[in-house]
């Protein structure tokens, strides 16, 4: 019976429920949650789902919740799936797939009523009490809620609770499905016990009628290779589907439509390691911190790329002993000619600080990507942040120039780590590129990135000479504060260069005019920067360009912005978001331009202070008329803002606004 | 090191910038100067091929005197700005310079992790004893106990000694120089610019103005060259561990000796170990074919080169056709 309604349906965009009537419920996505303890593969195994779902033809969103932890704590995973693109997570869901009780009492209450709930026959009845890892206050709260409705402080209690609310419960005997797992393979319990999130996604994937053949493709390529873990998964998910037969009357079907273009499935960092690589980048150095190091562990394992005549032009990446020998070396690497970066985050920028200020005074053309998590000192290195727009900006003493670019979503991750070298080299200055946690961690379907139209613009270089070696000027005075460029290692030059200030040729100098001149032929290519990047590089500008309803943001809310002003647009609500790229030269005129047609003007921010808000009151001598900002580690989903904006829209909100959620 | 680009006839003085030097009179970095102006001379070094990197310190400026590249960096610093240069263009021929405190105080971690990777590079570190730019506070090599005329108290800290901290952090090429002593300091640059993998060269540097402890005098006739005593510092490529481990123990026991005699020359060379360069072309060849300050690859319209197909089909989702 089951195999008939293991088809994929092409038509319609919704979401049925086959025992019932048809369940309709306004969103035309499906989201599914996975969670467990760290260290039981819960990322690659929603990876995994998420690949099968995609290559359905579906588009999906991921994003992925974890600790600074390697085993034990809690983490979890979400995969939004839909016929159309998505821009954005949610923070509820439609299907919690679970195999230990603590996830249970994590998420329990963030499913719909309509949704189903996958638990563990041993999770069924387990006291709160018993789960060391359950935050105290969550334990609190989940007792306080179960008391009052007369329940147990128990799992049991809050299953029950959902079922109340229309919620699903699903049973799942793990350990007999692994016994038998375990016997058809001929191996013991223990052996086979890792393939339980396998199991466990294969009964949800069988339920939501995802085709057996499907999850197999998707097993196959994330185990190449590992002949062996096929081999277990394989039957796991064999006798998952069989299983899933006996939970009929729950199954899901979803119908959605078949997307025939080819995708990349992929997250912020390899967007950006992709778009370093088409930026012929030939040197990176870095020193591991969450979330930056899986750009860079990327790039080590694929850092052998050929151009298109063959040639092999793969850039050095390496680990090197801190932060500071990180940024330095790049910036030593980039005096070559090498186009060179560093990648890291709060803690490690903090120390790159004096660095960043040497390739400023160097005019060197260094690009930072700097990954933004929960500060300050260690702060939350797995959650997300964007604390960290005002120190990027003033970070290192004295006066300098420098680009600040952010990336907002998982495709132009790519195209501005690209651009940023462009920057780098055109105004011989650093590069940051700033991302957060959450893009870092949004894994998502996107259309192929194009790379003709990675152009690549290497600024001013001294022509080389063919004369007898001579040094030349690093530092000649020009009217746009560019010096061509020469290169360590170049060909009949040499030159100085040096931190102290410096004449022209790089020589010790503080003579007051030279200072003067100097300081202003650096500032002045921060002027020019600012006057020839075009408006497009600097902001975006989305929904109905004339509505004086304007909100504005920046990095990865975008996804959020983007999702609710849609949802405005349903609900005849005309708005506009602007959501900036370029940071600094701060596009001062056009923000003023946008603020004084604005009317409510809101702000989205992922951060305490609305750090951006701060800057448009400094550079554009006005802020917005309210803020909702979010900074419990966790991303803005449209799911929240979109009331916010709402009720900022019918006058009901004060100015400033913070969205919550207890259960992230 | 390197071949030159338009090779002439070049002597020291073809190696002397046309700067002022504000170093005082009588400081042992003149010395220093001349020998690395003799050096160069002698190796021929390509000037345009060749890029001296200085820390932050009187030492420090010793780039702007030379007339090849000079890249004057951060206090602490310098090794890692010149090995990024150095693994970006590995036709430079690469030399590292600073001082006591920036290399065995606030650069301590980069001295060590540079020994580690054994990249193909020459480091100077000026032993003056002192912090000479901020006027004459204690460096980590002086002694416990030690007080220079221009320090308030007396050091309360043990001293570091750079020769052993270099030969167990994995320097192929150790040695110490004096730098009154041109005629063999120039000597002792020219081996290591010929040594493949790191070198380390201390440099007692009397500093007349601060340190009135280890002056010319002192040293005097404690001064003796190791290879006066028979001492052996290679470690040839195909040694067997056991004498590798007796010359490294050997080296240890020279660097210890300080007082009535004090060695200079070369302490160890071992040319049994791999050199970074090889290290990387094993796992990747392609960066031996093409550094990576050549990465960038366009088309006349200035389009990227690089293909990035064969990534892009491992991250790939293809229609898939199960689907019916
Ligand atoms: C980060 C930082 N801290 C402190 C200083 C101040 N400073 C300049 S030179 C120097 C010490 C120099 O001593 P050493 O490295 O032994 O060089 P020398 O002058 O003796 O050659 C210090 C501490 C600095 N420039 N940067
Ligand atoms: S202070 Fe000492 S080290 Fe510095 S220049 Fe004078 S004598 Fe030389
Ligand atoms: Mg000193």
């Amino acid at each position: 019976m089951l195999s008939d309604q293991r088809i994929w349906y092409a038509v319609s965009s919704i979401i049925t429920r086959i025992n019932s009537a048809v369940v309709k419920h306004g969103t035309e996505n499906l989201a599914w949650r996975i969670g467990g303890p760290q260290g039981s593969g819960i990322n690659r195994i929603a990876r995994l789902f998420a690949r099968a779902c995609a290559a359905q033809g579906m588009e999906v969103i991921c994003r992925r919740e974890y600790h600074s932890n390697i085993m034990g704590r809690h983490s979890y995973n979400d995969v939004v799936i839909s016929a159309q693109a998505l821009q954005c997570h949610r923070e509820s869901t439609d299907i919690l797939v679970t195999f230990d009780a603590e996830t249970l009492c994590r998420h329990v209450h963030s499913l719909k009523p309509w949704g189903f709930a996958l638990y563990a026959d041993a999770d069924g009845d387990v006291g709160l009490g018993r789960l060391p890892y359950l935050d105290q206050r969550l334990r609190d709260d989940l007792n306080a809620a179960l008391s009052a409705a007369g329940l147990p402080e128990t799992t049991q209690g809050l299953l029950e609770m959902a079922e109340q609310r229309g919620v699903r419960t699903v049973c799942i005997p793990y350990q007999a499905l692994l016994e038998r797992l375990a016997d058809q393979l001929g191996m013991v319990k223990k052996a086979v016990s890792a393939t339980q999130n396998m199991l466990a996604v294969a009964i949800s994937a069988a339920l939501i009628g995802m085709p057996e053949q499907a999850l197999l493709a998707a097993l196959e390529q994330t185990f190449l290779g590992k002949e062996h873990i096929v081999r277990m998964n394989r039957e796991a998910v064999a006798i998952a589907y069989n299983h899933a037969q006996q939970l009929q009357p729950h199954v899901f079907r979803i119908s959605l439509h078949g997307q025939a273009s080819p995708r990349l499935l992929l997250d912020g960092t390899q967007s950006v390691a992709l778009g370093k690589l088409a930026a012929g980048m030939g040197f990176q150095s870095y020193y591991p911190i969450s979330p930056a190091t899986d750009e860079s562990t990327f790039l080590e394992a694929r850092a052998e790329v050929r151009s298109t005549r063959g040639e092999t032009c793969g850039p050095l990446v390496l680990q090197v002993e801190d932060e500071l020998a990180a940024i330095n070396m790049a910036s030593g690497a980039a005096l070559t000619g090498a186009r060179s970066a560093t990648a890291t985050s709060g803690p490690g920028f903090s120390l790159m600080a004096e660095g960043l200020g040497w390739a400023g005074m160097n005019e060197v053309p260094l690009v930072i990507t700097l990954y933004q998590r929960g500060g300050p000192s260690t702060g939350m290195p797995t959650r997300t942040d964007q604390g960290d727009l005002l120190f990027a900006l003033h970070a290192g003493h004295g006066e300098f120039p420098r680009i600040i670019l952010a990336s907002g979503d998982v495709a132009s991750c790519f195209y501005d780590a690209a651009q940023a070298f462009d920057y780098a080299e055109r105004y011989q200055t650093p590069v940051i590129q700033m991302l957060d946690k959450a893009l870092t961690s949004t894994l998502q379907t996107v259309p192929v990135f194009d790379t003709a139209a990675v152009t690549i613009d290497r600024g001013a270089v001294l022509a080389s000479s063919e004369q007898q070696p001579q040094a030349v000027e690093r530092f000649a005075l020009t009217a746009s504060g560019i010096s061509p460029r020469p290169l360590l290692g170049q060909p009949g030059t040499w030159y100085w260069s040096t931190g102290v200030e410096h004449s022209e040729w790089g020589q010790v100098s503080e003579d007051p005019v030279l200072r003067e001149q100097m300081m202003e032929k650096r500032a002045h290519k921060l002027a020019l920067a600012a006057a020839e990047i075009p408006l497009s590089e600097k902001l975006e500008i989305h929904g109905d360009e004339d509505a004086a309803f304007t909100i504005f943001t920046w990095g990865s809310n975008k996804g959020a912005v983007l999702d609710a002003l849609q949802q405005l647009s349903d609900r005849g609500i005309r708005a506009r978001a602007v959501v900036l790229r370029l940071l600094w030269p701060f596009p001062a005129d056009a923000v003023q331009a946008l603020l004084q047609s604005a009317s409510p003007s809101v702000m989205v921010e992922c951060n305490y202070s609305a750090e951006l808000n701060s800057l448009f009151v400094q550079q554009a001598r006005r802020g917005c008329d309210h803020l909702v900002l979010k900074y419990s580690g966790r991303p803005i989903s449209a799911e929240a803002l979109l009331p916010q904006l709402v009720s900022i829209q019918a006058g009901d909100a004060g100015y400033r606004n913070v969205l919550r959620n207890a259960y992230e | 090191m390197g071949d030159d680009t338009l090779k002439t006839t070049l002597s020291a003085k073809h190696y002397q910038a046309d700067q002022i030097n504000d170093w005082c009179a009588g400081c042992g970095d003149h010395g220093i100067l001349r020998a690395l102006e003799k050096a160069m001379a002698k190796l021929e070094l390509a000037r345009d091929q060749t890029a001296v990197f200085g820390g932050i310190g009187c030492s420090g400026k010793t780039p702007y005197y030379l007339n090849v590249g000079g890249v004057h960096t951060l206090h602490g610093r310098v090794l890692s700005f010149a090995a990024g240069a150095k693994l970006a263009n590995p036709a430079l021929n690469v030399i590292a310079i600073g001082g006591d405190g920036d290399g065995l105080s606030i650069g301590a971690g980069h001295f060590v992790n540079s020994g580690r990777r054994n990249l193909d590079l020459l480091y100077i570190l000026f032993n003056n004893g002192v912090y000479g730019l901020t006027k004459g506070q204690a460096a980590p090599t002086l002694r416990i106990g030690e007080k220079t005329r221009s320090m308030p108290r007396c050091v309360i800290q043990q001293h570091m000694n750079p020769i052993a901290l270099a030969v167990i952090s994995g320097y192929t090429w150790v040695a110490r120089g004096y730098a009154y002593d041109v005629p063999a300091l120039t000597d002792l640059v020219v081996a290591a610019m010929q040594h493949r993998g790191i070198a380390f060269l201390e440099v007692l540097q009397p500093c007349p103005k601060y340190n009135d402890l280890h002056t010319k005098d002192w040293y005097g006739d404690r001064l003796y060259k190791l290879s006066d005593d028979g001492y052996q510092a290679l470690i040839a490529a195909e040694t067997d561990a056991a004498s590798v481990q007796q010359i490294y123990n050997e080296a240890l026991a020279r660097a210890a000796q300080w007082g009535e005699l004090v060695p200079t020359g070369l302490f160890l060379q071992d040319l049994s170990k791999p050199d970074f360069r090889s290290q990387l072309a094993g796992l990747q060849p392609g960066i031996a074919r093409r550094p990576p300050c050549q990465c960038v690859v366009t088309d006349d319209s200035g389009r990227t080169q690089i293909d990035l197909e064969p990534l892009f089909e491992t991250l790939r989702i293809a229609a898939d056709s199960s689907q019916t």
